[in-house]
């Protein structure tokens, strides 16, 4: 537990003074939101259109922030340090993807309210959206964790990350769009058909949390 | 596992699969909905099933790899992610000819089925550059058994995303009471899965004694080539084990 609060502070101290994964998350995912409102050419989203513009924003801005996730562990010696110390190695792990979820939560606090802005009639779907959300962010954390640590020591890394990441995430896609939609329907957020999703949601984060918990040891051994 | 040898066993996978084609045409009755081309199912669904039981296998073998850290269950894991690999291809095909018969669309994204199969067989295809990115022999090995694991607990999940997110259209000809198959329709698919997993075995064992055979013919050239000096295995296929027998 020491090892795991030590890594997540450095982790969220190097991204406060160098700024490089969340404000680059954000203006991508600012970006896109523009790219969509011209490739739509629609001034206003409802209903699964706007669920699939967010969520697929989202996850294209996390592949970003999880390319990036380990790369200092491999440029410094982290992966080495973390087989040196007497500390289960799951804990870089665990960290890295309390990270991630930090990241994401700040994207989405800030991208959220700038893609109610764009597209929708009104702010009423926005604090359902966020629980939603966040459970998504707990599946791509876990997910994303364990493949930034796999492709980081591989030549071909940052053209693995979104290959490998991209079919993985798409449970995550299609449960955290399901539960978007009627919340983001035309007339106003509707609860019909959310909590079906939500537990597809819950499953994938349970799921991939155990997996990457039980095979993070043989990605770090050497 | 070496309970039939290679020979043996081809000659069983091709009479189980001349056995199964002939009740397919000679003996099951034709569809009454969908006439000929329903045959297409006792070859189409078969090489499905085998090739996520396939899938399934490898991420055994990649866990009993990382517990043993035994080169040959890296091996393994690796030829069945492979063979699995061409029966996908085979199933993505054989079921776009199916749906351009009956539904008159090559491709159609409203059947659960299609598309959760699609989503595995494009994960798998990664399992390629993932390994062949990693240069050092042991941890290209145990990367590749983690990423057989992850995929392996990804298909379960991706097809129960993908069967909530959409209509179930797809004929749930083994579960529904009375939609089910005549006995006939049974036996010849029965017989056909029978040899489709037989073709799987062999293709497998074909493939282990192949690498294994070339890992030795490379080992002993390279042995002659420089007097008694230690062999460098290969980068890019799996480490096969020096005591293992070709068969």
């Amino acid at each position: 537990m020491d090892a795991f609060r030590a890594i997540l502070g450095k982790d969220l101290r190097v991204e406060l003074r160098t700024l490089e994964s969340v404000p680059a998350m954000l203006l991508f995912a600012v970006a896109t939101f523009v790219l969509f409102r011209y490739g739509l050419d629609r001034t206003s989203l409802a209903g699964g259109l706007a669920a699939g513009v967010l969520l697929a924003t989202i996850l294209f801005a996390a592949v970003l922030g999880i390319g990036r996730l380990f790369v200092a562990e491999r440029d410094d010696g982290g992966f080495d340090a973390i087989r040196l110390a007497p500390v289960d190695p799951t804990a870089l792990w665990a960290a890295k993807a309390a990270a991630l979820v930090i990241y994401l939560a700040v994207l989405e606090a800030l991208a959220l309210p700038l893609f109610a802005i764009f597209f929708l009639d009104g702010a009423a779907a926005l604090p359902p959206l966020a629980g939603v959300l966040l459970l998504a962010d707990a599946g791509l954390a876990a997910t994303g964790a364990t493949v930034s640590a796999m492709a980081a020591r591989s030549r071909a890394r940052d053209l693995l990350v979104p290959l490998v990441l991209l079919p993985l995430l798409v449970p995550v896609m299609i449960a955290a769009a399901g539960a978007a939609e009627p919340l983001l329907a035309a007339g106003g957020p509707s609860y019909s058909g959310v909590g079906k999703w939500l537990a597809v949601l819950g499953l994938y984060d349970l799921t991939f949390i155990a997996v990457g918990w039980a095979v993070f040891d043989f990605l770090v051994e050497d | 596992m070496r309970v039939l040898s290679l020979k043996a066993l081809s000659a069983a996978t091709v009479a189980t699969l001349a056995a199964g084609f002939a009740l397919v045409f000679f003996y099951a009755p034709n569809d009454a909905d969908q006439g000929f081309i329903q045959k297409i199912f006792y070859l189409h669904v078969p090489l499905a099933i085998c090739a996520l039981a396939g899938f399934v296998v490898a991420a055994v073998h990649a866990i009993r790899h990382l517990r043993s850290h035994d080169p040959v269950h890296d091996l393994r894991a690796y030829v069945s992610i492979h063979v699995s690999i061409i029966f996908g291809v085979a199933v993505l095909l054989t079921g776009s000819i199916w749906a351009r018969a009956s539904w008159g669309k090559w491709w159609v994204w409203d059947e659960p089925t299609l598309v959760s199969f699609l989503i595995v067989f494009l994960l798998y295809c990664t399992y390629y550059p993932l390994r062949y990115s990693i240069e050092d022999r042991d941890r290209q090995a145990r990367y590749a058994s983690v990423f057989a694991i992850t995929a392996g607990a990804f298909v379960p999940l991706n097809f129960l995303a993908v069967r909530l997110s959409q209509s179930l259209v797809h004929p749930r000809v083994f579960a529904t009471a009375d939609g089910g198959m005549p006995p006939k329709m049974w036996l010849a698919f029965c017989v056909c899965l029978a040899g489709i997993a037989l073709l799987w075995v062999t293709l497998v064992r074909f493939e282990i004694a192949a690498k294994t055979a070339s890992a030795r013919l490379a080992r002993l050239r390279r042995a002659l080539a420089a007097g008694s000096a230690p062999p460098a295995p290969s980068r890019v296929a799996p480490s096969v084990p020096t005591g293992a027998r070709s068969s």
